[in-house]
């Protein structure tokens, strides 16, 4: 999933304080699962919300709503009929959504409420961690199935480096060193010989590199 | 095998000789006479002398101005390139460039994460990793081609080197993560920092039971110690270093006015023992900001007067 962190409700605040009417979007996808936007969340920040507003004596209609998705356009076409009662929006979406509900309504202010940062797993309650960034052009059937782009902290694929110390990262201690995990992950699957290919050089035109990236599937459009 | 290149360092290594080379790290600032002062200090005892390229990820001046420095003066540079900061075209303009100055040397690094440096904040690039490197600056001399497959006009003659961890994690994989690095076209080897003898010992064992040893001249790396404090600081801050309690001991257990010389001379040992063992081309001494006892290092171990190139 898409794993997003919440932003400091100062950072918000700063960004709603001058308007008359605001509503909080939440989005029941990624964003719900990793809690930071879902609509537990967006209850929170909108309590908060009202809570400064009064405080600061002003009257401010602030609305919840949370939708299915926020990345596609049925779930944002729900909010065309109440979308004018307010002024902008605050959305708890990821990226993604944030900007996806910007280009349905473009003469609404949408302001993020939270941080996006990867794609990645749940550890366990409260704990997040990345997996994969998207590249493009998927390595892991070569890594014993854990990703070097998303997991070692120079993306080596002809790794480990030399700061790899006790199966960690020299990054931090509570990094994994994603190469021991590759080489625990071969050798587990007795492919310790694969090792010793040279992955070569990447076509990194596939990643963000390469600029704004589409999928176009023709066998599936109309 | 007579040399591919001409570089001084490749001719001395290929005669059989045990090469010394040495390492500076350029100053932060640009006065040229803190490198050009550095390198007088050490030039009649090392072959040549790598100049590091923003090592540990603070900002210096570049490795490739530094090494012209030295050109200049009529020495011979390593030039060290990391992968961190420079995607594949401006390391491939760089070859070129120090190439133009006939800078025949050069040795292919990750580099420290970026975290340990003045520019945390800053993005990396790690467009190629050490290896791809070596493969792109083979390929740059042998086949006279840029990665993207035009010709070169006077390809670069340069002798392609890589660093090597005998000590890092894991372990077993260190042999043949060095067999990768020959592969990719490593002809020379300088390992980091040489303390744990026993260690390094079984790391060369394994190495030549494979054939590596005649496969890529390994330079042995040693540093000495200026005090217990930097033992310890070795041992606990930096990444991937093996310093073995009895050497810490060594060292505390000289009075503190002593410890410098005491250093040397645990240095001065290492060697001696190196140079004992199969397969061993010669010794990388990395003296961090104490170029001045560099010579004293190579006459007390018996690596003096040099070869003639």
């Amino acid at each position: 999933m898409i794993v997003a962190d919440r932003k400091p409700i100062e950072e918000i605040i700063e960004q709603v304080k001058g308007l008359r009417s605001v509503l909080v979007l939440g989005c029941n996808e990624c964003v719900t699962v990793c809690e930071a936007g879902g609509k537990k969340e967006v209850g929170v920040l909108a309590s908060a919300l009202r809570m400064y507003f009064l405080q600061q004596g002003r009257e401010v209609n602030v609305g919840e709503r949370t939708l299915e998705r926020q990345c596609d356009t049925e779930y944002l076409e729900e909010i065309r009929d109440s979308i004018d009662h307010y002024e902008a929006v605050v959305s708890l979406a990821c990226g993604v959504g944030i900007q996806f509900t910007a280009e349905r309504y473009p003469s609404k202010a949408v302001y993020p409420g939270v941080n996006t940062s990867f794609m990645g797993a749940t550890l366990e309650r409260g704990v997040w961690a990345e997996r994969c960034q998207g590249c493009g052009n998927c390595i892991l059937a070569t890594t014993g199935a854990v990703c070097p782009v998303a997991r070692c902290a120079k993306r080596l694929f002809n790794g480990p480096c030399g700061g790899s110390t006790d199966g960690k990262c020299e990054i931090s201690k509570d990094v994994a060193c994603a190469w021991q995990l590759i080489v625990d992950r071969l050798k587990t699957l007795g492919r310790m010989e694969d090792y010793e290919n040279l992955c070569p050089i990447k076509d990194w035109s596939t990643d963000r590199a390469g600029g704004p990236r589409k999928v176009i599937r023709e066998d599936l459009r109309s | 095998m007579s040399p591919k290149t001409p570089s001084k360092l490749e001719k001395i290594l290929r005669a059989g000789h045990l090469a010394v080379t040495s390492e500076c790290g350029p100053p932060r600032g640009s006065d040229a006479s803190h490198i050009v002062h550095k390198a007088e200090l050490i030039k009649q005892h090392v072959d040549a002398i790598n100049i590091t390229d923003n090592q540990t990820s603070v900002c210096r001046m570049s490795s490739l101005a530094a090494c012209i420095r030295l050109k200049l003066m009529g020495l011979e540079p390593v030039l060290q390139m990391v992968v961190r900061d420079r995607n594949r075209i401006a390391l491939q303009s760089d070859i070129l460039g120090a190439a133009s100055f006939d800078i025949h040397n050069l040795l292919c690094l990750s580099g420290d994460h970026q975290r340990f440096g003045d520019c945390a904040q800053g993005q990396n690039v790690f467009d190629l990793d050490s290896m791809q490197l070596l493969q792109t600056a083979r390929r740059m001399r042998d086949e006279g081609k840029f990665l993207g497959g035009d010709p070169i006009q006077r390809p670069p003659a340069m002798f392609v080197g890589a660093a090597a961890n005998p000590f890092a994690d894991p372990f077993e994989i260190r042999v043949p993560r060095l067999a990768k690095k020959v592969a990719a076209g490593a002809e020379f080897i300088q390992t980091q920092c040489i303390y744990n003898l026993d260690k390094f010992e079984k790391w060369m064992e394994i190495l030549r039971g494979r054939g590596l040893h005649e496969q890529v001249f390994i330079l042995a790396g040693v540093t000495p110690f200026k005090s217990a404090g930097m033992a310890r600081y070795m041992k606990t801050k930096v990444p991937g270093m093996d310093v073995p309690d009895d050497v810490i001991k060594r060292m505390a257990g000289t009075p503190k006015d002593k410890q410098a010389e005491e250093g040397i001379t645990i240095c001065v040992e290492t060697i001696q023992r190196l140079k004992e063992v199969k397969g061993v081309a010669g010794f990388h001494v990395m003296a961090i900001e104490w170029e001045e006892r560099v010579p004293e290092i190579v006459e007390r171990a018996g690596l003096h007067p040099r070869p003639p190139a």
